[in-house]
């Protein structure tokens, strides 16, 4: 009953891949019903659309793909992506990562983990990206590293303020040493944004964890939190391996960073770009009257 | 020698660990405890030394010898807190115009309820931002282990040097093996295929030098770390800290820009 890719909706469908595609979609029917982790309901996939994928009952955050954010956040027709054409190459030869990235730009139907570009949000001018967990659960490499880098030189470039939603399961093994090395890369293009008097918004989305939660991920001026995100450096099964011992209920849940002084605040999707829109609006430039 | 087997000689029993570093290459280091957040985590050791009559700042992340020592040191696997002081000591070391000396050897920093709770992510995140723009001399050296983000921590660095068998990797070649290929026999072949080794990193352009172990003769490693040292810190001292600074950034900034 629950499709895979239900809540994908590709705008940016590269022409060459329907060549890889190889089945024909079976019927989709109209209305389609998905059944809600948390409180169990089923639930309407259009009503869960129109609600931005929270659940109207619990207010579960379902995850979202990120041209869905960039339609939510932004205002319509104005975000212009950049680098959107990056892609991935085997830079250590590691085994089978070509097919890991093939297989991740058709379940995604994205290039990379994360896409990057400019909007206005309430009217407001910023740079964006947003992070894909499609793409290898939103895993920084050598692509992700350096968009987003480019991203906040641009920023810098151009004073803008950068808006980033995150999602990620860390560094991207598949890439060695070179991924890590993005962590570096991002911060020092984050700070010199920083030191030219920008500002940066992030929002942390369930999962947000490892190299990328110890780079940019708290490397921001004001960090959001979706709620009931988990957000942390080591993953929950890796801590319980480490002290042998079961995790406390909502460890790492984005109110518990919350209540640790980690997050300045929640951030429900509901009122998300208002309140990020009043961020922007709070540290506009040029105008203090 | 195989990557498994340069694995196995940075984490070998009786290989010297950063306080044999200290003890070998300064005179009258003079440590400095505490973050002035939360505490001292004794898996970091920093303080202020000489080097050939220049003053300069240590930081070293620390194992431990034998089993008393490594449980005081947490194995060299640091919390939040010690790389709070370590960049607190950096921050000193900016103040006072004195270059940087860090020695890395963990296998990652701990993953823990309270390093959690605490803000791992955040204080690795910190120290990243801030080394890379910190206006001294900065030089790390690798030891022994070098894991993941906890030694970066300690890595953002004008140059990066190596001892021969020292390894540094996004993820042990253990956590590769279970976690990406469901298969903890395979460490031997993820320990090949993430290029951890000394030599694979210079080629890969991630660190300047490698620095031969002379089949561990410490005495004489640390001769050459120590010509070495100052002849680095000399030049990069001439430089103009702003200069320093964006060359640091463009150091990290090539990789993977290609
Ligand atoms: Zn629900």
């Amino acid at each position: 009953m629950l499709r895979k890719d239900l809540f994908r909706r590709p705008k940016n469908e590269p022409e060459d891949y329907g060549r890889y595609t190889a089945k024909a979609h079976p019927d989709i029917p109209g209305e389609m019903c998905v059944l809600c982790p948390s409180c169990k309901e089923i639930l309407f996939t259009g009503v869960l659309e129109d609600n931005r994928y929270v659940c109207p009952k619990c207010g579960h955050h379902f995850r979202m793909n990120a041209r869905q954010r960039i339609d939510m956040i932004a205002d319509e027709g104005t975000f212009e992506e950049r680098d959107g054409a990056m892609h991935s190459k085997n830079r250590i030869g590691f085994p089978h990562y070509e097919e890991k990235l093939k297989q991740a730009r058709l379940s995604s139907r994205e290039r990379e983990g994360v896409v990057c570009g400019t909007a206005k949000i309430g009217g407001y001018d910023c740079a964006l990206f947003v992070m894909d967990s499609g793409f290898m659960m939103g895993s920084m490499g050598t692509v992700v590293g350096e968009k987003i880098t480019r991203l906040f030189e641009y920023a810098t470039q151009n004073s803008l303020p950068v808006v980033g939603f995150i999602v990620s399961g860390g560094a991207r093994m598949q890439e060695g040493i070179l991924s890590l090395m993005q962590m570096a890369k991002t911060s020092g293009a984050v700070k010199l944004h920083s030191d030219a008097g920008n500002l940066f918004v992030a929002v942390l989305t369930d999962p947000t964890t490892g190299g990328v939660t110890a780079s940019f991920g708290m490397e921001a001026d004001v960090i959001l939190a979706e709620p009931n995100a988990l957000i942390g450096f080591a993953g929950p099964r890796v801590i319980e391996q480490t002290i042998r011992q079961k995790l406390p209920a909502g460890f790492q849940r984005a109110e518990f960073l919350l209540e640790k002084g980690f997050v300045d605040s929640l951030s429900e999707r509901s009122g998300q770009k208002e309140q990020i829109t009043q961020l922007l609006s709070l540290h506009a430039k040029g105008d203090l009257t | 020698m195989s990557a498994i087997d340069r694995l196995a000689a940075a984490r070998a029993k009786g290989r010297p660990t950063g306080m044999d570093y200290i003890d070998n290459l300064f005179e009258g280091f003079m440590e400095m405890h505490g973050d002035r957040r939360f505490g001292d985590d004794p898996a970091v050791v920093a303080g202020i030394a000489r080097l050939e009559g220049m003053p300069v700042t240590v930081i070293a992340l620390e194992k431990g010898h034998n089993t008393k020592e490594k449980v005081k040191r947490n194995f060299g696997s640091a919390h939040p807190e010690g790389y709070r002081k370590a960049l607190r000591q950096m921050h000193l070391a900016e103040k006072f115009g004195r270059p940087v000396i860090c020695f890395v050897d963990t296998a990652g920093a701990y993953c823990g309820i309270a390093a959690e709770e605490r803000g791992q992510g955040e204080a690795i995140a910190e120290n990243l931002m801030e080394m890379m723009t910190l206006r001294v001399p900065v030089v790390s050296i690798f030891i022994g282990e070098g894991g993941s983000g906890g030694a970066l921590a300690l890595a953002v660095a004008d140059e990066v040097w190596m001892l021969e068998n020292a390894v540094y990797s996004v993820i042990s070649p253990e956590g590769c093996a279970s976690i990406l290929w469901k298969d903890p026999g395979k460490v031997k072949e993820a320990a090949e295929c993430l290029k951890l080794t000394a030599e694979d990193l210079k080629t890969l352009g991630v660190v300047e030098r490698v620095v031969p172990e002379y089949d561990g003769d410490l005495q004489k490693i640390c001769g050459e770390l120590r010509a070495d040292l100052v002849e680095t810190l000399r030049k990069n001292r001439r430089v103009d800290p702003a200069e320093l600074a964006a060359r640091r950034y463009a150091r990290f900034r090539r990789i993977g820009a290609d």
